[in-house]
């Protein structure tokens, strides 16, 4: 009992993570109907920010656990956020309206890019950050018991919060109102007076943000980090944001949770070595059954 | 002139100079991961056997001519790993390689040296199908994944005396080939393992299996991989309050194992089994000192790339730049290297292996233990 409940934490702490990134690539296709492929890379991006924001305080000798976090949190994700959207305007916004299959191109270019830039400039060695915040809360459960580190208890937090915060912004303030109506129809939302780039662009550093938080969240946990982290990881959220519904902002995170759980509890019950096959297959089989992903509306065809 | 002759006679002078320096130079492939998850190794290789290549030309090179070394990037993948030995081949005419580095790259690129009867000699790849497979131009400097795994089940069963062992691997021919050696010995010591199970490469998260590494009440975790995976996984499994002793091989002989597990403190205690320390070797003091001078630190497999280098050059020039004839020299012949003196059997592997166990301690570093 103890195990699956375990398994069920870290299934949950893993999913929330999955969310936070799927988020980038389920606004960005919501709004230019094109993967970012170059989103892991973002993600990966945010690590070395997050390893050089805490070096710079630990040089200003600044050491307590609140101060350093919110410090390579903002430090993070405006830098992550800069690099998104110089990403979008050196290699989406030249390409608008030319075929999906030149952007799709551009986005594999832009992650090659950013993955060589990062290996030459930083090295192809394996870097890691030191633990911030150890321990964790126990619960007896029989024999055994299940845990939750203090950090991932601070990953669940920070990403609801984080998911929480872009919810309320998307559907309730007028820039969520902006970039649902550039969303639904783009000729008729520039008419009407909406800077449908600038919406882009925002779109965009939206998207880079989810991910430095959770670049910041996954270095600090598991410490180790290269430049070829964004890999699997985009690979994943990727996933996720298939299987929630590509395009819809709550599909994103709820596709996370689940590939997280389907991951976790395939592993712990039955194989690691199937694990992805299992969570692949999974996707598969959604995606016969709702092509549109979970919470995801079936595309009509504007006429 | 007009425009054609001119390009002709450009052509004609391209074609003749690089033809000159072909008959110049031996050009030797250094064949590793020099991009990619694993280019730390590549460097290490690179590092070795351009030393030894500098060395060896300042030494008036091989017969009177130089070395000349060629980067071959196989990032640690089997495919791409064909294609670089191809072009080695085809297009630089390359008469010996020094590596691969993942044996899941050396055996297939091995295929192609021998049908273009090009001499190799791997510093890292320990996996026994490399040299089992009975090619006659394939050697390496470094022990076999069995050997490896025979030293690492005996301490397991006569020195910790453990009885619920789990095995682990990357899925990788490294990685499993090794965990598979230490499996199979550990059975014929008479110990079941209670887990056998691999994990993906590439990725942080190992936190289930973890989990089910708790539940099967494992007092050994035995590790067949590299260190990219091994720092976050001993990491979780400390995290999660497992104080399993955790055992892995010569994939985690790398200071990166400790900053990529985030803190010392979660490698105290790890044990590897390696060959006996290469810096150690009283003939390699000297190439010890001038790496340290320039800033090299000769760990992992620094040393054993520059005895490859030296057992590539040194069979060449007995047998006047024929690698064909040099792979069959190698067979029956002695070389003097920087980690003592090395000879081969008929498969063309060391006659001696020298594997011992490493602990690392809190503080980052590893070291011999005395067994």
């Amino acid at each position: 009992m103890d195990i699956i409940l375990q398994q069920l934490v870290n299934g949950l702490s893993l999913g929330s993570v999955y969310g936070l990134i799927a988020i980038g690539y389920t606004m960005v296709y919501g709004i230019i109907g094109m993967i970012n492929f170059a989103h892991g890379d973002v993600y990966m991006v945010s690590a070395y920010v997050t390893a050089i924001a805490i070096a710079m305080l630990s040089f200003f000798g600044i050491e307590s656990f609140p101060v350093v976090i919110l410090g390579t949190l903002i430090f993070t994700i405006f830098v992550t956020g800069v690099y998104g959207w110089v990403i979008e305007r050196v290699a989406y916004r030249p390409l608008r309206g030319s075929s999906r299959l030149s952007i799709l191109i551009s986005a594999i270019g832009m992650s090659l890019i950013l993955q060589n830039y990062v290996q030459i400039s930083q090295g192809a060695k394996q870097q890691g950050v030191p633990t911030l915040l150890s321990g964790a809360i126990r619960f007896d459960v029989g024999d055994g018991f299940v845990q939750l580190t203090y950090m991932k208890l601070f990953i669940l937090c920070a990403s609801f919060i984080g998911m929480g915060v872009l919810t309320y912004i998307i559907q309730k303030t007028k820039l969520g109102r902006m970039c649902r109506a550039t969303q639904q129809d783009p000729k008729m939302a520039s008419i009407l007076g909406i800077d449908t780039d600038k919406i882009i662009s925002t779109v965009f550093v939206i998207g880079a943000t989810m991910a430095a938080l959770a670049g910041v969240l996954v270095t600090l946990d598991y410490g180790g980090f290269d430049f070829y982290v964004g890999f699997i990881i985009g690979i994943k959220a990727f996933t996720a944001a298939v299987l929630g519904g590509i395009g819809s902002l709550p599909g994103a995170m709820l596709g996370g949770i689940i590939l997280g759980l389907s991951e976790a509890l395939f592993a712990g019950l039955i194989s690691s070595d199937y694990k992805d096959v299992f969570s692949f297959s999974l996707l598969v089989i959604i995606l016969i059954f709702r092509p549109s992903g979970l919470l995801g509306k079936p595309e009509v065809e504007k006429v | 002139m007009s425009n054609a002759v001119i390009r002709k006679t450009l052509i004609s002078l391209a074609v003749a100079g690089s033809v000159t320096l072909a008959h110049a130079d031996v050009v030797i492939g250094v064949a590793g991961p020099h991009t990619g998850a694993y280019a730390a190794f590549g460097a290490q290789l690179w590092n070795g056997a351009s030393a030894a290549a500098k060395a060896i030309n300042d030494a008036g090179g091989i017969d009177g001519e130089m070395i000349k070394l060629v980067k071959a990037d196989d990032a640690c993948e089997p495919k791409q790993a064909v294609s670089v030995a191809n072009r080695l081949v085809d297009s630089d005419e390359a008469v010996a390689v020094v590596g691969h580095f993942c044996s899941s790259s050396s055996i297939p690129a091995s295929n192609i040296y021998e049908e273009a009867g090009v001499l190799q000699v791997t510093p890292a790849s320990t996996n026994p199908g490399y040299t089992d497979r009975g090619l006659p131009n394939v050697f390496r400097v470094c022990g076999r994944d069995d050997q490896q795994g025979d030293v690492a089940a005996s301490y397991i069963v006569d020195t910790l005396g453990a009885k619920n062992v789990a095995v682990i691997h990357d899925k990788d021919t490294y990685g499993k080939g090794l965990a598979d050696a230490m499996k199979s010995t550990l059975n014929a010591y008479g110990v079941k393992e209670v887990l056998y199970e691999g994990l993906t490469r590439g990725e942080k998260d190992f936190n289930a299996l973890v989990t089910k590494i708790r539940s099967v009440d494992a007092d050994v975790v035995y590790f067949g991989g590299l260190h990219s995976e091994a720092g976050p996984f001993v990491r979780q499994l400390r995290e999660q309050g497992s104080k399993a002793i955790f055992i892995s091989g010569d994939g985690i002989v790398s200071d990166e194992f400790v900053s990529v597990a985030g803190s010392p403190k979660y490698v105290d205690g790890v044990l590897m089994t390696f060959g006996a320390d290469p810096t150690s070797y009283a003939a390699g003091k000297e190439v010890v000192n001038q790496f340290r001078a320039d800033g090299i630190e000769p760990e992992g497999y620094v040393m054993y790339s520059y005895a490859a280098m030296q057992v590539v050059a040194e069979a060449l020039k007995q047998t006047d730049l024929d690698p064909v004839k040099a792979a069959d020299w190698l067979h029956g012949h002695k070389v003097e290297t920087v980690m003592g003196t090395k000879s081969f059997d008929e498969k063309g592997d060391l006659l001696v292996s020298d594997y011992v166990m490493y602990e690392w301690d809190d503080k980052g570093k590893y070291s011999m233990l005395d067994m």
